[in-house]
């Protein structure tokens, strides 16, 4: 397939994009999310034993 | 080895311990998961019935296995937790609660954006949607009860009990849809199951659900992590450095 | 000391509490009158016309009874946990199930009972034909005293949370979707001429499957809520 009909997925192009993009998203969420809420007890820790 | 399973319960040896596996599931989750999405969008030849929308299968069949799998996972750390105590396993199913949930919620957008193509709507009470749509239910349900309590353990405890109650129920919840849907559409294939379907279109499926296994170790290790932080916030170990 | 047998003291549970809702008899009407209004609903929402509700009849009535019952089961412990009876319950040395057992035992009379005694009148308002009327009874046997026991789960779990009728209902509801399909699709195959035997034989293996392992959760759940 060239590229032009990658892209358009043989007509079903906002679907199959959708939903891998979709994909993408709870992937990069679930990452995200656990990476942030340890970031902000680490650094809530590190406040506290400094007091 | 007991002296083993015995330090793995304690939360900084456990801290540290799922620091150094992260990344040894992350990095192999995240090659073949692009590996299997590459494999999935442009190297699988197209379905001659379905078009190049069956390649929604790649994500739609491994989340709906991911989704139930977590569930089976936090089901029997909760289980652990309240056999033997250990406030580590409890933490592990509050860890597996928003992974799993987030899994269903994909199996469920992915399964209707495939159903809109195929079967003209946006929704279809097959079998597996109808499975998916409750088993999100049980998980929204964990973790408002969990939420719900001001005390850590009794929050731990209570979830558990619900979550084993939920874990029985599921095949009677998958079995009586099952018998639900086929009493309109006799012998008919589960809607969103595999088209009949080439081997070399089933090798990205193969290597997705191994990625999203993968996935799921890595997700599950960072996310515990931070649970464990919370947990022991005041405990000296923290305090000293983790 | 002397421990009174397991049966008396379940037993006396149970009698106590009928003998105690005798003299709350809201605390009975209420739930079946929400039946009775609920099932009102779908008429005035949908249509007027008897042959379209018969399609709906099981299900609705199922559904609203499902309903009524939840409403009712949020306050099974709430009372008992709040005075120290349930304290008592769990340090008696009584096997602790057994007397929660009792306990939704008489509940279920009070309310499971009444519901599944007016569902046919209910539902022969919506176009229920008579010859279902037999399934619809057993069916509802079967699936309010499952619920009865789902319900006493959660609402062990939920004493004392805030809001917890609500909370409860997330949480049991789903558990209870299987009792619903079984239960309403039992009553639209008698309506359809075939025999509903095979829901209902489901409905009964899942009915006997909440009663042996039920009272353990319970028990389990209300432990958790007491000793805190």
């Amino acid at each position: 397939m060239n590229l032009q009909e990658f892209f358009a997925m043989g007509g079903y192009a906002g679907y199959v994009w959708t939903g891998y993009g979709l994909t993408a998203v709870v992937l990069v969420w679930n990452w995200w999310s656990a990476r942030r809420s340890e970031a902000e007890q680490l650094l809530s820790a590190q406040r506290r034993s400094a007091d | 080895m007991w002296l083993w399973i015995h330090k793995l319960g304690s939360p900084p040896h456990a801290y540290r311990l799922l620091g150094k596996m992260a990344p040894w599931f992350g990095w192999p989750a995240l090659i073949l998961i692009l590996l299997a999405t590459w494999w999935g969008l442009v190297w699988a030849p197209r379905d001659y019935q379905q078009g190049d929308a069956f390649r929604l299968l790649y994500v739609h069949a491994p989340s709906a296995w991911m989704s139930m799998f977590t569930y089976v996972v936090m089901a029997v750390a909760a289980a652990i937790g309240m056999i033997w105590r250990i406030k580590l396993a409890h933490a592990a199913a509050a860890s597996c609660a928003p992974i799993g949930a987030s899994f269903t919620f994909l199996a469920l957008a992915t399964g209707s954006i495939w159903g809109k193509p195929m079967w003209g709507t946006w929704w279809v009470w097959d079998a597996r949607l109808t499975s998916e749509l409750i088993l999100l239910f049980l998980y929204l349900g964990y973790m408002a009860l969990r939420s719900s309590f001001d005390d850590p353990q009794r929050a731990d405890r209570a979830s558990a009990v619900l979550a084993i109650v939920g874990v029985i129920n599921v095949p009677i919840i998958h079995y009586s849809v099952e018998w639900w849907t086929t009493l309109h559409q006799p012998a008919s294939v589960t809607k969103l199951d595999k088209p009949s379907i080439a081997l070399e279109m089933l090798y990205p499926l193969f290597i997705m659900m191994v990625g999203f296994q993968l996935y799921f170790g890595w997700a599950i290790s960072r996310r515990l992590r931070g649970e464990i932080l919370r947990r022991e916030r005041n405990a000296k170990w923290l305090k000293e450095g983790a | 000391m002397h421990r009174a047998p397991t049966t008396s003291a379940a037993g006396l549970v149970f009698r106590r509490d009928l003998m105690l809702a005798w003299r709350r008899w809201d605390d009975v009407a209420q739930p079946l009158i929400f039946y009775v209004v609920v099932t009102t609903m779908f008429p005035l929402a949908t249509t007027p016309d008897l042959a379209q509700l018969r399609e709906i009849s099981g299900g609705v009535v199922w559904v609203a009874a499902l309903l009524a019952s939840l409403l009712a089961l949020e306050s099974l412990f709430r009372s008992d946990v709040e005075d120290g009876t349930m304290e008592q319950w769990v340090l008696s040395g009584q096997p602790l199930g057994w007397l929660l057992l009792a306990k939704v035992a008489s509940h279920w009379v009070l309310t499971g009972l009444p519901l599944v005694v007016i569902a046919p009148v209910v539902g022969t308002a919506l176009g229920l034909p008579f010859e279902a009327w037999g399934t619809l009874v057993l069916s509802l046997i079967l699936g309010t005293a499952t619920l009865s026991i789902l319900g006493g789960i959660g609402a062990a779990l939920t004493v004392g949370v805030r809001r917890g009728a609500v909370l409860l209902s997330l949480l049991v509801l789903p558990l209870a979707m299987p009792l619903l399909i079984f239960g309403s699709r039992a009553v639209g195959m008698v309506m359809d001429g075939d025999s509903p035997a095979g829901p209902l034989q489901l409905l009964a293996a899942i009915f006997f499957l909440t009663l042996s392992l039920g009272p353990v959760a319970m028990s389990a759940a209300i432990r958790i809520s007491v000793e805190s």
